[in-house]
Parts: structure tokens; C-alpha cells; sequence
């Protein structure tokens, strides 16, 4: 009777893509506003080489976690416009598996965005960006905030106020894997040994792993009225 | 409960915080009954729909569906019911078709394929089937809306105020859907504001006032100036 849960969350999942690929108003949105946060940093602060390399792991960051707030907000935006989050509600399918197809297309679209922009990020502050560590991290630290921003942005798409509400409820909670984000990447950039980040790594898996947890089990009650 | 209850209500009470928005319902639908669910806004009529189709829990009080309770069976449960609202609960951004398979694939069909042509044959799209739905006026929405509700052949067919915005050329249109499901065999549940819609289309009313069912029984001959003693005002439809 009931859909399985892959299944169910594979086809949300493939429904995202195939609207997003006909329409580009995610990633589009999302890559402008990477961009253009870049080069705002980027004049903004004038910064001799060292300084530069000090920064850039902040400026990833925040760039980051606000396209991905707007990446959320136009995603959960989708749902809402013709009611079609009722429609969502109303299949037989488990509610954590709608969480999981939206979490997953939410975090591709963020990665999508988040890697050209260490590219970017490279030739605007001449420092080598494009490392596996700093990739890993950033896989992991979008993966830590997709996971809260999913669940919020659902909470949040139901209210008027939502697209100042998101990032008014997520930063606080995303904080530490933001800071945890920060800490590795800058010292990966300053060549630090991995002895010196790895405890960010670690924290970053455990914020991951419990904020899943966390949303998995509340997703259903925060959808549910 | 009797024999052929498709719907069973039983002492349901749903508040909002301290705003009660239904006061102990008791009601039983039976099975291929087609009722208009009437009343003044805020009377309860979307509140009473959306715990039926699992969208809302109940502050108290007992739903039953095909025998299967609410919230405990509530998988069971949406596999049985069809939902069309004011809004068309599709995405504009895909095709028809492309709408119809995503709704196949949650619901878990078997040959979906051939199932989206003939809703989209039953609904009169079928030409249209390849085009992004954002292209469609609004009446072909709201007939493609219908096509997602049946798409899994659900015993009960709920309408919430599906002739918004509607022309009435549209509206007659989908009046044929509506009553099309009725003959084959299908539960329906209308809401609308329309009370000469609502005579020609249900067998059944239930007029809610204040939470509380009004009336509940046969469509009455002088349904308007029945409407007006319980909720004190004729909709101007």
C-alpha cells in the first residue's frame, strides 16, 4: 500500500531535476548570486596575499550558506506555489522520504553552485582553492546545512514571512557547522597537517549525522498541520 | 458505523489553540455518494476535508476510511482518496505527462503509462499532454488536476472549491468530470459555495454552521432558502 521509500524519494528527487533543468531558476539564481557575492568580497576586501588567504575560507563559507538559504527558499517556494505540497502530503508515502528526495535535490543544487565558485574564488584570490580537502569539506559542511535548511525551509514555507524567517531560524542552528567549515578549510589553505583540522572533520560528520537524525524523526510532526 | 459507511466521523472535535473550528461531528458517507459540504466561511468545511484526507489531525474524535483509521492507517488511507482544490496541486514547470508519471511513481502504479492517456483522454488533454502546464489557461489546470486525482483510481473523490477561477464554460466542464467519477462508482465530497452547483451535482448535503452539521440529508428542493435558515445568508453564487 505504501510507496517504497527510495522509490518515493527518488522521484522527488528526479521531479526537482527535470523542473530545474526546464526552468534553470534554482542554479541560475543560486550561481548569480554566488557570483556576484564573490566579486563584491573580492573589492571589498583589498587584501595583501597572506590576508587573502586568511579570508577566503570565511568568504566561501558565507557565501555559501546564503545561496544555499536562497536555493532552499525557491525550492520549498515550488512545493507551495499551487499547493502542490498537499499533493506531497497526500501520497502514500512515508514523510521522512519526502524530506530525503527534497534534501537530496537541495544538496546536488547546492554543491552545483558551491564548486564553479572555488574555480571563481581561485582566480579572484589567486590562492589554490581546488584542493581534495577543501572539496571534501565543502561536500560535507553543504551536506550539514542542507540537512537543517531542508527541514526549516519546510517549516518556514508555510509562513509569510518566509523567505526572512529562513535565514533568521537556520544560521543560529547551522553556526557550528559553519564554524567547524571555516576552521578546516582555513587550515587546509594554510597548508596546516591534518592532525591540526581533523578534529573539524569529525565534528562536521558528527553535526551531520545528528542533524539527520534530528530531521528524520521531526520532519512528519513539522509538516504535518 | 453502517454496513456500507465508506466515511465514518464519530464525536470529531478540532480546535485551533483555543478556536474550536469543529465541535463533534458525527457523520457517516456511504459508499458512491456524491455530498455538497456547505456553510459560511470559516463554518469548517475545508478544516473537515483536510482531516479526512490526513492533511490535519483531529484535536479529538474518530475518522474512518474504507474501515482503516485516522492517523494510525493514514498510508492505506491516502491511497484511497483523490484531492482537488481551489489550487491545482501540479507543477508548472513540467509537462502534463511528466506531472502525471511523478504522481504514478508516489502512488506506486502499475502501467503508468498507460493510465496517464487515458486520464489525459478522460479530461480531453490529450493532444496537450507534451506541453509544459504553465501554457494551459486555468480550466485546462484545473481539468488536469482532475486527471492527477484519479490517476490511481481513488474511492473517494474530494473537492475543495475546485471551480475557483473557473469560466463558466470550464466549470461545466469540469461539472461532466465531477459527475462522470460520480457514475463510475466513486465517493465524492464537494465543497463550493454554489448552491445551485451543489443541488445538481450532489444527492447529499451537509450544511456546517458554527462546527456544527446544520443539516444533513437529502439535497432539498429549496436548498437556498434552507441554507439561508442555518447559516443566515445566500452565497452569492
Amino acid at each position: 500500500m505504501k510507496t517504497p521509500f527510495f522509490k518515493a524519494a527518488l522521484s522527488i528527487v528526479r521531479k526537482d531535476f527535470l523542473a530545474e533543468l526546464r526552468s534553470r531558476e534554482l542554479v541560475g539564481a543560486m550561481g548569480l548570486f554566488v557570483l556576484l557575492s564573490v566579486l563584491v568580497f573580492s573589492f571589498a576586501l583589498e587584501l595583501n596575499r597572506q590576508a587573502r588567504a586568511e579570508t577566503v575560507g570565511g568568504v566561501l563559507w558565507v557565501t555559501v550558506v546564503f545561496a544555499s538559504i536562497l536555493g532552499l527558499n525557491r525550492s520549498m517556494a515550488m512545493e507551495r506555489e499551487q499547493g502542490n505540497f498537499e499533493a506531497l502530503l497526500i501520497a502514500p508515502i512515508d514523510r521522512a522520504a519526502l524530506y530525503v528526495g527534497k534534501l537530496i535535490g537541495n544538496y546536488v543544487f547546492t554543491v552545483a553552485v558551491s564548486l564553479p565558485l572555488l574555480v571563481v574564488m581561485t582566480v579572484l584570490y589567486n590562492v589554490a582553492v581546488i584542493t581534495p580537502e577543501v572539496i571534501g569539506v565543502l561536500l560535507l559542511g553543504a551536506f550539514g546545512m542542507t540537512v537543517v535548511g531542508t527541514l526549516l525551509a519546510a517549516m518556514t514555507v508555510q509562513t509569510r514571512a518566509r523567505e526572512a524567517l529562513l535565514p533568521i531560524i537556520m544560521l543560529p542552528i547551522v553556526l557550528p557547522v559553519l564554524l567547524a567549515a571555516v576552521r578546516a578549510t582555513n587550515a587546509i589553505l594554510s597548508r596546516a597537517p591534518l592532525a591540526q583540522w581533523s578534529d573539524w572533520l569529525l565534528i562536521l560528520v558528527v553535526l551531520a549525522v545528528i542533524y539527520l537524525v534530528m530531521c528524520l524523526l521531526t520532519f512528519g510532526f513539522i509538516v504535518e498541520e | 458505523m453502517t454496513d456500507t459507511a465508506l466515511i465514518t466521523i464519530r464525536k470529531l472535535v478540532k480546535t485551533y489553540g483555543a478556536l474550536p473550528v469543529l465541535r463533534s461531528i458525527d457523520l457517516d458517507i456511504t459508499r458512491g455518494e456524491s455530498v455538497a459540504l456547505l456553510g459560511a466561511n470559516g463554518s469548517g468545511k475545508s478544516t473537515l476535508l483536510r482531516l479526512v484526507a490526513g492533511l490535519s489531525k483531529a484535536t479529538s474524535g474518530e475518522i474512518r476510511v474504507g474501515g482503516w483509521e485516522l492517523p494510525r492507517e493514514a498510508h492505506a488511507i491516502r491511497a484511497q482518496i483523490g484531492l482537488v482544490a481551489h489550487r491545482t496541486l501540479i507543477y508548472d514547470n513540467l509537462t502534463a505527462r511528466e506531472n502525471l508519471r511523478f504522481f504514478g511513481r508516489l502512488y506506486s502504479l502499475q502501467d503508468i503509462d498507460a493510465r496517464i492517456e487515458r486520464g489525459l483522454a478522460r479530461v480531453g488533454l490529450a493532444k496537450r499532454g507534451g506541453d509544459v502546464v504553465r501554457t494551459f489557461s486555468r480550466g485546462m489546470q484545473q481539468r488536469l488536476a482532475i486527471a492527477r486525482a484519479l490517476l490511481h483510481d481513488p474511492a473517494v473523490l474530494l473537492l475543495d472549491e475546485p471551480y475557483t477561477g473557473l469560466d463558466v464554460s470550464a466549470a461545466e466542464i469540469l461539472d461532466d468530470l465531477v459527475l462522470h467519477s460520480h457514475t463510475e462508482g466513486r465517493t465524492i465530497l464537494l465543497i463550493t459555495h454554489e448552491l445551485e452547483r451543489a443541488a445538481r451535482l450532489a444527492g447529499r448535503v451537509i450544511i456546517l454552521s458554527k462546527g456544527k452539521v446544520g443539516y444533513d440529508g437529502a439535497t432539498p428542493d429549496d436548498l437556498p432558502a434552507r441554507y439561508r435558515q442555518i447559516v443566515g445568508t445566500v452565497s452569492a453564487g
